[in-house]
Order: C-alpha cells, then sequence, then structure tokens
C-alpha cells in the first residue's frame, strides 16, 4: 500500500507581534500599583529601563494557537520518516521525556551539597560506564553539550596530551575530504591547521594519509564507518600510520548506531571518540538541538578530561575537581543532563541485545532501501560496488540530472510532496548530486516502501515531464522559497525590527 | 539474531526475512562481513538486559528519588542558572512532536514552523538587549563568552580581553579554554572593595592598543549593578576595544539595554526564560551584536525571513550560511551545528506569555523578594546583606565572617532543617572570607525567606 497523499498546514500564521494588542495581558501580576511604583524608585535612574522592550501583548489562548498552528507546520519523526543522513532521526521513545518530566530532574541545580544529590550522579555514572563499554574508552566526560562541542573538548585534550608530553612541533590535525564540515571547523577553533586528505573509492587513501603524517601530526579525526556508510576496512592499519607518526585518533561518533555491538572504536585503534547521545541513543532533536556530546578517552588521556569528573568510592558518587592536568571547562555544569537521562532510559530499555539489534536493523533498513533506490532510473550508489553499507548511503542523482536536468534538489523537494523528509542532499561533496540517507532502525518496511515508490515516481516524471518537477514543492505549508534574497544585503531581514 | 523489540519494526523475524531476501543475503552477519574479524571478537556488551517500560520507569525513578530538588527543599543557590516558574503553557507547547523531534530545518519548505520561531526568538532577544542581530541560540552564557572574545579578536586583530575580577568563575574557565590555544590574553581588572564598582583607574591602565574587548557582567555574579557602564563602553571604545556584556534577561525588564551604553556584543543565559533548571543543562547560549561588520563574524545559525520563489507567500529559511562550518569547514565562523532550539522555543513562548508589562511585573517582584531577604538577613546580628553596597538585582553577597562561622558549617547546619543555603564563595574568591552569593527569585515566598532567617537565627546562636 501507498500513501501518498500528504498536505501540510497552510495557516499563513502572522509574526505574533503581528498579534499584539495593547494591554492584553498573558501574565498573573504580583505587585500592587503602589509596590510596582515604589520599587521602579529603587532602581538607579542611571540603570533604570526607560521604554519597555516591545514584546508581543497577547493573551494566553492567543498564544496556544500560534504555537500550535506554527506547530502543525513543522515536521518531525513523530509525523514521519525523516531520514536525514548524518543526523540519525529515530523515534525518541516517550518515556524518555516523562521520566525527564520529573521534579527529581528539573528542578535540581548544580550546586546542590552532593548528599542531596546521590540519585542524578547515579545516573551519570552509569551513563558513562554504559557508554565507555559501547564504544571501548576508558573514562569518559559528559560535558560536552554537542556533537561539534564533543569535537572541540577531544581535539583540546588531544593538544593536552601532546603539550604534556612536551611535544609541542605538532600542529596539524588530518581529515579526509569527505569528514562532516564540524570536524575541520573543530580543529581550527583549537588552533591547529587542517590537512585534508583526499579519498579513494570512497574510503581513506592509506597512501595519502602515510604521505601526509608527520612530526606535525597531532592526530587524525575520521568516522567510522565512513561518510558514505562504508567501514574503513583497513582501520587497523590507518590507526598504525597515525601511531607510528606519534599522533592520535579521533572517532567522530555520529555513526555509531551502525555498529553497536559489531565494533569498539577502541579496539579499532581511536584513543578519542564523542558520542551524539541525540543520535544513537535517542533524544529529540528538538529543532536543531539540544543534544549531547559526551567524550570518551583512553587511559592515557584520562587526566586531562574536563572537570569535574563523576566518581563513585563505593558508598557515595561525587565530583571531582581536583584534577591537576585537566583542560578546565568547556562549558558551565557538568552537561546536558536532561538528554543524558534520556540516553540512559533508552539504554536500559534497549539492554545490551537491543542496542545490537538497533545497530543490525538500522544496517539492514539502509541496505534495503540503498538496494532498492539504487535500481530506480536516473540514480547510482557510487563507490565500493558491492560492499554493503552501513547506517547510511549515498545516492546520487547525477545520471538524472545529466539525463533530465532534474537535480537532486529538485528530487528532494518532491519529496516533501509525498510527506516524506529528503535524505541530506550536496554532502558528502565526494559525490556529485548526493542524497545521502539514514533510515535508522525505527522505519518500518511500509515506510520504506513508501519512499521507494516515490522516487520511482519522482524518476518517472523526471524523464516524462522534467519541468513538472519545477513547481514542487506544493503539499507543504510554503512552497519553493526564495533563498537568495534572505541573503542578499537589501533584501536580508533578520528580525521583525530590519525593514529590507 | 535477538528477539523484535516495541521501537524497532523490522526487528521480527518475518519482516528481517522479507528484507534479507529482497538484498539477497541470508543474514544479517553478511552486512558486517567487511568488519575485521579481530575487532568484532571484542565488540560484545557488557551492558545490563533490557527491561520493559514498567521496569525502566520504577527503576529509574527509584534511584532518582534519592535526589532531594528544590521542591523538595528551599533552595536559594542561582550564580548562572536560576529557579524560575516554568508557565504550564511553554511545557505544552515545546512538548509537541512536531517541534520536539524535527531537526536543524535543512527542508525550508516543511519546517516553517521552527523556523518562525527561530526568527521571533532572535527578533524578541533584539527587542529585550536593544541590539540589532541575534542568532537563534549557543550552548550557554559561558560558551557564548568563549565565542564573543574570539569573534573580538578577529574583528579588531587584537589579542586581549579584559574581564572583572568578579566574574562567574565557570564562564572564566570557558573562556580560558576557547582563548589558549589561539593565544588570546586575559587581563583581570580589579573591583573596588565597597561596592563592586569596576576600577576605573586600573581599568585605564590595562586597555591598551593589544585590547580586543572589555567584558563585563550585567548584573554582575556577586549580584551588584553598577552605574558606571556608560564610562566603560566609552573608554573601551576610545581604546579600539568592543564592549561585551553578560546579561541575565529577566533583570531586562527593569534595567537599561545593553546598547544605551555601547555594547557591542550581548550574551548571556537564556534558562531563566521558561526552561527548567535540569542539574545544569541543556542551557540556552544568548548571543546578539550591533553593526553589520559584527553580523558577518557571528557564530551560529540565524535564521532570516523572505517570501516563496512566486512571492505569493512569506516564507523564513536559514541565513548567512557562507559563515558556518557545513558550507567554510576550517574557515567558518564557529563549529556550531546543533544548538539549543527548542529552548530558544521555550524562551520565545516565555516571552510572549509575559509581555513588556509580566517582563517589568516579574523583575520588579525579583526585586521586592531581594530587598525584603536582604532586609531580613541584615537583621541578624554578624551577618552583612548585601556585603556591597550597591544596587542588587535577585543575587546578593551575604558577609559571615563576623558570626566566627564558615560557610560551610552554615549550610550544614541549613540541610538539616531542610533549606539549601547560597553558594560558599570562599574558595572561589577567597579575599571575600566567609561569604555565600545568595539567590531570591518569584518562586520564593515571604515566608520561605522567614524560615531562612529564623534557621540562620537558631544556627548562629548555637
Amino acid at each position: 500500500m501507498t500513501r501518498m497523499s500528504y498536505s501540510q498546514a497552510r495557516w499563513n500564521e502572522p509574526l505574533i507581534i503581528k498579534l499584539s494588542r495593547q494591554g492584553k495581558i498573558g501574565y498573573h501580576s504580583f505587585l500592587t500599583d503602589d509596590r510596582r511604583k515604589a520599587l521602579q524608585d529603587h532602581i538607579p535612574s542611571k540603570i533604570r529601563r526607560k521604554v519597555p522592550p516591545s514584546l508581543p501583548e497577547v493573551s494566553e489562548i492567543e498564544i496556544i494557537r500560534h504555537y500550535t498552528r506554527l506547530s502543525q507546520e513543522n515536521y518531525g519523526v513523530d509525523i514521519g520518516i525523516y531520514p536525514l543522513g548524518s543526523c540519525t532521526m529515530k523515534y525518541n521513545p516517550k518515556v524518555c521525556d516523562t521520566i525527564a518530566g520529573s521534579h527529581k530532574i528539573q528542578e535540581l541545580h548544580p550546586y546542590q551539597d552532593p548528599r542531596t544529590l546521590q540519585g542524578i550522579l547515579q545516573v551519570m555514572y552509569e551513563t558513562s560506564k554504559f557508554l565507555a563499554n559501547i564504544v571501548g574508552m576508558d573514562s569518559i566526560t559528559l560535558q560536552p553539550a554537542a556533537g561539534a562541542h564533543g569535537e572541540y573538548t577531544g581535539v583540546m585534550l588531544m593538544r593536552a596530551y601532546h603539550n604534556d608530553r612536551n611535544d609541542r612541533s605538532r600542529d596539524e590535525i588530518i581529515v579526509p575530504d569527505s569528514a562532516h564540515g564540524t570536524n575541520p571547523a573543530s580543529a581550527a577553533m583549537a588552533g591547529y591547521k587542517v590537512v585534508e586528505i583526499p579519498s579513494r573509492d570512497g574510503c581513506v587513501d592509506s597512501d595519502a594519509l602515510k604521505s601526509a603524517v608527520g612530526g606535525r601530526t597531532a592526530g587524525l579525526m575520521i568516522t567510522n564507518p565512513n561518510t558514505l556508510g562504508i567501514f574503513e576496512r583497513d582501520i587497523l592499519e590507518i590507526a598504525g600510520i597515525v601511531h607510528d607518526a606519534g599522533g592520535l585518533l579521533y572517532y567522530d561518533g555520529a555513526n555509531l548506531n551502525a555498529i553497536m555491538g559489531k565494533a569498539k572504536p577502541g579496539r579499532m585503534g581511536f584513543d578519542i571518540v564523542h558520542i551524539n547521545l541525540h543520535k544513537t541513543f535517542a533524544t529529540p532533536h528538538g529543532g536543531g538541538g539540544p543534544g549531547a556530546g559526551p567524550v570518551g578517552v583512553t587511559k592515557n588521556l584520562a587526566d586531562y578530561l574536563p572537570i569535574p569528573t563523576i566518581e563513585y568510592d563505593g558508598t557515595k558518587y561525587f565530583l571531582d575537581n581536583n584534577r591537576p592536568k585537566t583542560i578546565g571547562k568547556t562549558r558551565s555544569f557538568y552537561g546536558s543532563i536532561a538528554v543524558v537521562l534520556r540516553a540512559y532510559v533508552f539504554m536500559l530499555l534497549h539492554g545490551r541485545d537491543g542496542l545490537e539489534t538497533v545497530s543490525e536493523v538500522a544496517v539492514l533498513n539502509s541496505n534495503y532501501l540503498a538496494q532498492e533506490l539504487r535500481k530506480i532510473k536516473g540514480f547510482s550508489l557510487p563507490y565500493a560496488d558491492g560492499v554493503p553499507r552501513k547506517h547510511e548511503f549515498v545516492l546520487s542523482a547525477s545520471i538524472l540530472s545529466k539525463e533530465t536536468g532534474v537535480s537532486a534538489l529538485q528530487v528532494a523537494k518532491r519529496l516533501l510532496d509525498f510527506g516524506i523528509h529528503p535524505p541530506t542532499v550536496y554532502f558528502p561533496m565526494i559525490v556529485e548530486e548526493s542524497m545521502m540517507a539514514e533510515p535508522t532502525e525505527t522505519v518500518s518496511k511500509e515506510e520504506l516502501d513508501a519512499m521507494i515508490d516515490g522516487f520511482k515516481r519522482i524518476s518517472k516524471e523526471a524523464y516524462s515531464n522534467p519541468n513538472s518537477l519545477h513547481n514542487s514543492p506544493t503539499a507543504t505549508s510554503v512552497t519553493r522559497i526564495d533563498e537568495a534574497k534572505a541573503n542578499r544585503p537589501k533584501t536580508m531581514q533578520l528580525t521583525w525590527k530590519m525593514n529590507p | 539474531m535477538s528477539r523484535p523489540h516495541p521501537f524497532i519494526p523490522n526487528s521480527n523475524p518475518s519482516m528481517r526475512r522479507e528484507m534479507l531476501q529482497a538484498i539477497g543475503i541470508d543474514s544479517v552477519d553478511a552486512l558486517f562481513k567487511d568488519i575485521p574479524a579481530s575487532i568484532k571478537a571484542t565488540a560484545d556488551l557488557d551492558l545490563p538486559p533490557r527491561m520493559s517500560e514498567v521496569e525502566v520507569r520504577k527503576h529509574v525513578e527509584r534511584i532518582l528519588s534519592k535526589n532531594t530538588s528544590t521542591h523538595d527543599m528551599v533552595s536559594f543557590l542561582g550564580a548562572g542558572i536560576w529557579p524560575h516558574y516554568v508557565p504550564a503553557a511553554v511545557e505544552a507547547m515545546v512538548s509537541r512532536g512536531e517541534f520536539l523531534t524535527s531537526y536543524t530545518p535543512y527542508q525550508a519548505e516543511i519546517s516553517q514552523g521552527m523556523l518562525q520561531v527561530m526568527f521571533e526568538f532572535q527578533s524578541l532577544i533584539c527587542e529585550l538587549t536593544g541590539m540589532d542581530y541575534a542568532n537563534s541560540s549557543l550552548y550557554d552564557w559561558s560558551t557564548a563568552l568563549g565565542e564573543a572574545a574570539r569573534m573580538a579578536v578577529r574583528v579588531t586583530d587584537r589579542n586581549e580581553i579584559i574581564t572583572a575580577r568578579y566574574i562567574h568563575p565557570e564562564r572564566l574557565a570557558t573562556l580560558q579554554t576557547f582563548s589558549n590555544p589561539v593565544n588570546i590574553r586575559q587581563v583581570e581588572v580589579a573591583q573596588e572593595r565597597k561596592t563592586g564598582v569596576l576600577d576605573i583607574v586600573d581599568l585605564k591602565k590595562k586597555l591598551t592598543k593589544d585590547t580586543a574587548a572589555v567584558y563585563l557582567e550585567y548584573p554582575s555574579f556577586l549580584g551588584f549593578v553598577e552605574e558606571g557602564y556608560e564610562e566603560i563602553g566609552r573608554l573601551a571604545h576610545e581604546a579600539g576595544a568592543l564592549f561585551i556584556v553578560g546579561v541575565e534577561p529577566i533583570s531586562l525588564g527593569m534595567l537599561q539595554p545593553p546598547t544605551e551604553f555601547g555594547a557591542d556584543i550581548a550574551i548571556g543565559e537564556g534558562q531563566p526564560l521558561g526552561s527548567h533548571m535540569n542539574f545544569g543543562g541543556p542551557l540556552l547560549g544568548i548571543f546578539a551584536c550591533r553593526g553589520e561588520r559584527l553580523l558577518r563574524q557571528m557564530p551560529g545559525r540565524i535564521i532570516g525571513k523572505t517570501t516563496t520563489q512566486d512571492e505569493k507567500q512569506d516564507a523564513y529559511c536559514m541565513a548567512l550560511q557562507t559563515r558556518e562550518q557545513h558550507i567554510r569547514r576550517s574557515k567558518a565562523t564557529s563549529n556550531i551545528c546543533t544548538n539549543e532550539a527548542l529552548l530558544a522555543l521555550a524562551a520565545s513562548i516565555y516571552l510572549s506569555i509575559l509581555g513588556p508589562s509580566g517582563l517589568s511585573d516579574l523583575s520588579s517582584t525579583i526585586l521586592d523578594r531581594t530587598l525584603y531577604a536582604c532586609e531580613a538577613l541584615q537583621k541578624i546580628k554578624g551577618i552583612r546583606a548585601p556585603k556591597f553596597d550597591s544596587f542588587h538585582f535577585m543575587e546578593f553577597t551575604v558577609d559571615f565572617n563576623e558570626t566566627g562561622k564558615k560557610i560551610s558549617e552554615i549550610n550544614d547546619a541549613l540541610l538539616k532543617l531542610g533549606i539549601q543555603g547560597g553558594l560558599d564563595l570562599s574558595s572561589r574568591f577567597p579575599e571575600l572570607g566567609q561569604c555565600a552569593l545568595y539567590c531570591v527569585t518569584e518562586v520564593h515566598s515571604p515566608q520561605q525567606i522567614d524560615m531562612l532567617t529564623d534557621a540562620l537565627r537558631t544556627i548562629l546562636k548555637a
């Protein structure tokens, strides 16, 4: 059965400021007029606000309707398939949110007496142990707020390690040309020069790596499986090359969903690993965040972890700030703890066998989808023919584009009309007209088949009437957007008070 | 091959078989055959076996019950994360699956809801701070400070950041982590002992042609608000430096927006705007700036308003993406990708609920509590509250030096009475001796403040 009738709400909802009418309130006042005036007089006039901020004046029901309508103009995992490559958009079990709604976490202050925090510290301690085991590392910090923040933390650990050994000539970090943009950006933020090496048949080219490494190499940052969804089978050799040159190996955990119970980064030779809890351990992505990016390290690097670490002395859990070699802090407090708690619940709901099933089915779904999509006229699966993909794969629409003029972008926009979120387009750059798809383990075969039917239909449309695709999308709350206008200095508008 | 799982639709054996057949293989193991045997052999997980939903819920709730939350006791902790009431309307809206389970709006046409919310958030932050531009969030105030410092260094091509003595220690530590790898130097300016006011003579001495920015918190970490921001801003600008101001947003209901005294960049913590404390995270980094020159160097995602190509509808999409890592890679203004969008949504709803009168009312209520608490504490023999002779908002330093007791002893005794005392400052700022940072907000009733003063009287007498 194919379900291809989709129509997103189209409210043309005005900005909330346009709903404002002077005198409307959404808030109960605490104060009498006299007291309010007396308090105003307490504020030194030099710093007293003279003009109130122009916030909207609306009643509660208007606020509820405004945001409910906007939510209906938004697409999420709860609505349908969201196979955005590298983002692991899986279903987030509702019980995780229910548990995280307890005041026993929401109303905890980070500076409370540790005797009042034994529960949450236990959750953090056990989560760290679970994560360390899954990725094969010795110690974990939960502090980083997101994947990229984990990368920055990890690269700072690398720096501390080399500096501590008085090995200060290492000023380069190597990344493959297929790496996520965050990898080179994080390395650069940590003060490193980024050396990009080309791929060979979609994988790290060990010859290129050999000629890139040397006395200036601080480390190599890679994912495995890589961005194309291919397992770097020469990983042990790669690790050897980097280690022999005195560098460290950094694992970008964006693709961890492929290998739980099948391979541990620590056993592949990695020294530092970040884990995207919001991806692999399913906490809602929230329209862009929050996430959490814990970092695991081997014992050689444990001394440098950010403070505090969470420790257990056999009777009580505590925060340890007394770590002389620490890199310090990469943010306030201890991390995105509400996200950590959800990940903990997710791990318990799956258990050791369930997490292995997660990876098996994520990989099964991905290969099934890849297999069916590559058969469709106009699409291909470049690189490493015959090698199974892992949790994601990169399809190319370059044949379609050459033969019909219909680009990957147009395919993506047309998919929206079927209520299917398209794969990531135009990344990685080593594939022309790329469409990077990651279905995750939480889609059904029926949903995959609907997506395959969508691609088939688009292929037919492209070869029979390519111009029809220029009108897409039509089922979404707005039709095709003029993105250039949002960037042109004369028409750019970034707030409601800014008049283009 | 393991058992089917409720969250994994294709985990049942017949489904799997059907899909394996379509791929043309017998077993899922074939899909992992390229993993070297030595790696595969060591991949077993040592985690507990799976539990059912009801088991997990009981298990985790039992662990969490060991916590004493600030609902279970009265807490006077603030210091960078503050207890506030989160309206039910905020909670209802942020838990809608359409928002909650979406991600970065790479496909704008199907993500208009969140894009419009982010545009409204940017607009609201600009109204609050007076700034021209705001991004759609960073991780927290600390990382916003790190990013602001680096932005100032890029813009001015100088490498020193001036900070005050009494800055939040966690922010200072984060600033150091952001500064060290690129050799940004930090220079500390003293604050007057009696009032906390920034030492202008010391500031003038330390402003040089290397100063990229002066950073000041507003209100300060210790809760006082001085009146000299305008002069500080002017001095910074005369030296060719930027002026970065860190704000606590609720206070802006009664305090001048930082643009009024020349701030170029406003950063801050958005958690008070409709998000719970959550043991320190997630938080909401606010980042706003003035002028196009700074806009082009701003870190983080920015949403712009545009129209559809047929110009029939208003529409929203990501703007100025060429600053960002997915386009610019190692040349990006920051590495940030995942941000704090859901908390920005909460903040937008929260500010809409309050409106201008609600925000003014809320900040006035907090000032009311602050005055009440200081007055009540000041009456206790041996206590000085606030320690600094300045205007205070929400937080204040309580000086216990004359009581002859240590903060750690006092807080221990308070805890036995169901009260979490203020933050012990003695190791963070040794020159203050035995002082603690107390915080009161709209969630503290006068009765709860009385409970604190009664308890302190009893403890100090003993």
